[in-house]
């Protein structure tokens, strides 16, 4: 694929992370829902699976909380916020790879 | 099922239940040391009951099934100075705990600030995202 060559390995990084992002956002959520159970998105996992062109699905991860609570919701917010805030971090990351190949291809094309 | 959620579906959606919840709450604690001149007539606490909705990713976001009353029994008092008592000079008085309405205020404060939070977060993703390369 012609993204590949371009972009490496940052263009599913960032789909990874964007996707990662939905199920904090819903563990989030669920915080006070009873019987939910937390997931996350196992990223090392699932950029593999995704580089080979397979479906993220086998990635999901259902997360074992620290201290269950009686009404069997395993959203544990310290847990959660810490994930959103890294995977947050990661994804301006991959941004900013993607941002400096597009301006560096910006450049050569312009001849600058 | 339904289609796709994105991240603004989860997060709003979560912010309009934990709204309810607040709404409840702020029912409760408004009728607390309200009285009655019967045991059916008394306030009960109201509880929301939430619910998950998952889409086919399974992404899920949440939703009240229903607001449930509280199955507390109004506490009865003597009190036959009060116009509202029965002939036996009973009142009933509301079937509020306000610590744990308390509690549960303060509770759905942070769960609604942490979804705003969420929602900030992604907005500003998102706009960077949009501003790539330039």
């Amino acid at each position: 694929m012609a993204t590949e060559k371009l972009f490496g390995m940052h263009a599913t990084a960032l789909q990874l992370r964007s996707q990662r992002m939905m199920m904090l956002a819903s563990n989030i959520a669920n915080a006070a829902t009873p019987g939910y159970k937390a997931r996350d998105l196992d990223f090392a996992k699932a950029l593999d699976l995704a580089q080979q062109g397979g479906s993220t699905e086998g990635a999901m991860r259902y997360r074992v909380p620290v201290q269950p609570s009686l009404d069997g919701n395993t959203v544990e917010m310290a847990t959660e916020q810490t994930a959103f805030a890294e995977n947050a971090l990661a994804y301006r990351s991959s941004l900013a790879f993607l941002s400096g190949r597009v301006n560096t291809l910006t450049r050569a094309i312009k001849g600058e | 099922m339904n289609g796709n959620f994105s991240v603004f579906d989860i997060s709003g959606r979560a912010m309009s239940a934990q709204l309810v919840r607040l709404n409840t709450t702020a029912s409760n604690l408004a009728n607390a040391g309200t009285v009655s001149g019967s045991e059916g007539g008394a306030y009960r606490s109201l509880k929301p009951v939430f619910r998950s909705v998952m889409d086919a990713h399974g992404r899920a976001t949440v939703q009240v099934d229903q607001v449930t009353t509280s199955k507390m029994a109004p506490s009865k008092r003597h009190d036959p100075a009060n116009p509202l008592a029965d002939a036996d000079g009973n009142v009933w008085e509301a079937a509020v705990d306000s610590a744990a309405e308390l509690v549960e205020m303060v509770e759905t404060a942070r769960q609604y600030q942490n979804n705003v939070q969420v929602l900030e977060t992604a907005k500003g993703l998102i706009n960077e995202t949009l501003r790539m390369g330039q």
